[in-house]
């Protein structure tokens, strides 16, 4: 990656640090219901990918840790940020809510909520795109724990049976909710457990988005000139709760400071600085200025927006 | 007109729309090189290849997901899933995927796909292979259901399902397959809501739909000969939305009414349709609505069982009588 991409790169990763970080406290302020699932500790995964793919042009689905991919996608954060809110101003006007951010437009497919439940809609969407015969390629995030769902091994199975032009991200936290990942899980490297379907496969750092990138361009290459499907695992860390109704007590406060020493942001930022297109005081005011800019225009806009109105209940129930 | 079968008529919709749009496509276990279980996509795979009529393996969840995230950027794909009771493993994808990305989108987002099944009792098929669903799907908010009664309903409902904007799902019948009947030769479109008066009458309503239209009819022509009762024949082949409009009308007429169906009456088109007449035209009423349906147990697979769980039009013919005090 280049030093002025990796330098927009940061912003940008600030930028979704800091919005979800916001997110957290409205959510205690009772400003967003339901469930709410933050990305910070993964950033490198989104954007490593994204970076190699093109934004806007490929599709991309996901679960329900969802914001920080729409926004990379293209959307509006205030129209994320409303959305968390309920707002009729928000990605899906208020009806989806966090687990269900859509942006189709910038081809952000969706956030969905039941865990592999995306897999074979990210098969359909290749499917699509072969039929169609587009140069785009159909991404898919996920967790580590989605792996053990039917829709992964079925998916797998048909995305190479058919050549699909899939890239399955597989975002390797550790844990699904509360339960790590050699409890839950069989083989525990990931990209080991796609090689019964011949798919290509790769593991690396999840943390370092150099790594993640040269990875992904790869996988993308792959993908894009149309040999077939390829998953690559992201061996990643998830700094909060998985929701916000966790109390972390199924993993130790050890484990965190030492993933902490590895985050994403701070790799970047110091390699910046090394290469000296960066100072640490530049680096501080760049944060200052992204938090007034939630402050000031996505949380306002989210607040000040209005909410749907009561009589369109029945609104996009059908075409 | 011709004359044709129901799966003809299915295999016709296919066909015609296929040939308009390239991005229409089909896609299910056997319909390709083995033709279909049903002969309903016979043909197809040699006139439009494998890319779009998909042999696709046994993983229903999996591969109705698959054409419904196809639908989201312009496919319109017909899964076939050879029986409703494999529809079961992919209730996840359709309720939770096709039904509901259009709402929790704001409208962004719709999935233009059609899921076409046969469920009921055919041939002593035993518990796992008679089941009927269309109980379950009708429920679901985001999802049309239709099911059709004859071949020209088979073949025009398919093709108004395809063309549709919502998900949509039709409930064949395993025994209705080889059945005969007239289809416009001409290019026909049936509407996908609304419901059809099948005989005219005026003592009371027999509703059905799918096979169950067929009891009725022939217990219409019972009663009208052996007990000089004109009964009204109904025929509701949307079953979501179910037709208020129409429901209220006939009762309004005849102010009596018969429900068959081949399901288990807890929870189904039977309760639906009296809910309906209670709150549209409950004072039309001259007797309380009575519904014929299957008895509650699994489908029993010895012949004699299976027969006595399943109603049929003597059943129905039975409930007018009581309606009218002479049973
Ligand atoms: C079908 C289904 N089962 C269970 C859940 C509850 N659930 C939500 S997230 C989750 C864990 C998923 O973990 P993983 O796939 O690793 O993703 P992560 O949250 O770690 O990003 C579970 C069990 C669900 N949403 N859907
Ligand atoms: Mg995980």
């Amino acid at each position: 990656m280049k030093l002025e991409d990796k330098k927009r790169v940061l912003r940008e990763m600030v930028l979704a640090r800091r919005f979800e970080e916001r997110c957290y406290q409205a959510y205690i302020e009772r400003k967003i219901g339901g469930f709410l699932h933050l990305y910070p500790g993964q950033e490198a995964c989104c954007f490593g990918v994204m970076e190699a793919a093109r934004p806007g042009h490929d599709y991309v689905i996901t679960g329900y840790r969802d914001h920080v991919h729409a926004i990379k996608c293209g959307s509006d954060p205030k129209e994320v940020m409303a959305e968390l809110y309920g707002k009729e101003t928000g990605s899906s006007k208020g009806r989806g809510g966090s687990m269900h951010i859509f942006d189709v437009k910038h081809r952000f497919m969706g956030g969905y909520a039941l865990v592999g439940g995306p897999f074979p809609l990210a098969a359909g969407i290749g499917k699509g795109i072969q039929l169609k015969g587009g140069d785009e390629i159909s991404i898919c995030f996920l967790g580590d724990a989605a792996n053990n769902q039917g829709t992964f091994h079925e998916t797998l199975n048909m995305a190479a049976l058919y050549k699909l032009p899939c890239l399955f991200i597989c975002e390797n936290n550790q844990y699904g909710i509360g339960t790590a990942i050699d409890r839950s899980t069989a083989v525990v490297d990931q990209f080991k457990r796609v090689s019964s379907y011949g798919i290509e496969s790769a593991q690396c750092d999840g943390q370092d988005i150099d790594v993640v990138y040269e990875h992904a361009r790869k996988a993308v290459d792959y993908v894009r000139s149309g040999k077939g499907p390829f998953f690559l695992e992201l061996m990643t860390y998830r700094y909060r709760g998985h929701s916000m109704s966790d109390s972390r007590a199924y993993r130790s406060r050890e484990e965190e400071e030492l993933w902490k020493q590895r985050d994403p942001i701070f790799i970047v930022r110091d390699r910046l600085i090394d290469a000296k297109v960066l100072t640490m005081d530049e680096y501080h005011a760049m944060e200052k200025e992204i938090d007034a800019y939630i402050e000031n225009e996505v949380i306002k806009f989210a607040e000040e927006s209005p909410e749907p109105d009561v009589k369109d209940l029945e609104k996009y129930v059908f075409a | 007109m011709a004359e044709i079968m129901y799966w003809e008529g299915i295999q016709r919709a296919h066909d015609e729309e296929m040939a308009r749009d390239p991005l229409v496509i089909c896609m299910g276990e056997d319909i390709g090189v083995a033709g279909g279980t049903y002969k309903a996509t016979k043909g197809l795979y040699e006139k439009y290849g494998p890319l779009r009529v998909i042999d696709t393996p046994i993983s229903e969840n999996g591969f109705s997901g698959l054409a419904i995230g196809a639908s989201f950027i312009g496919v319109r794909p017909i899964v076939e899933i050879m029986s409703v009771n494999f529809a079961w493993l992919a209730m996840d994808q359709m309720f939770n995927s096709a039904a509901k990305v259009r709402y929790m989108s704001g409208g962004q987002l719709t999935a233009p796909v059609v899921f076409r099944s046969p469920g009921g009792t055919a041939h002593q098929l035993g518990a796992q292979h008679s089941a009927r669903m269309e109980k379950v799907f009708m429920g679901i908010a985001g999802l049309r259901v239709v099911t059709p009664s004859n071949p020209k309903q088979a073949y025009g409902l398919l093709k108004s399902a395809i063309r549709s904007d919502d998900p949509v799902f039709i409930n064949e019948h395993e025994l209705m397959y080889n059945m005969k009947g007239e289809v416009p030769d001409e290019e026909y479109f049936h509407p996908l809501e609304g419901s059809e008066i099948t005989r005219s009458g005026t003592d009371v309503t027999l509703f059905g739909y799918n096979i169950t239209v067929h009891w009725c009819l022939k217990a219409a022509e019972i009663l009208a000969k052996q007990y000089d009762i004109s009964a009204e024949v109904v025929d509701l082949y949307s079953l979501a939305p179910l037709d208020r409009a129409g429901i209220k009308k006939s009762v309004s007429k005849t102010h009596r009414a018969v429900i068959a169906e081949e399901d288990e009456a807890p929870v189904g088109v039977g309760s639906e349709v009296i809910a309906i007449i209670n709150e549209e035209c409950f004072f039309e009423l001259d007797a309380a609505p009575v519904r014929v349906h299957s008895a509650l147990v699994p489908q029993p697979y010895n012949h004699k069982l299976e027969m006595a769980a399943i109603p049929d039009h003597e059943d129905v013919v039975n409930a007018v009588l009581k309606l009218f005090g002479k049973a």
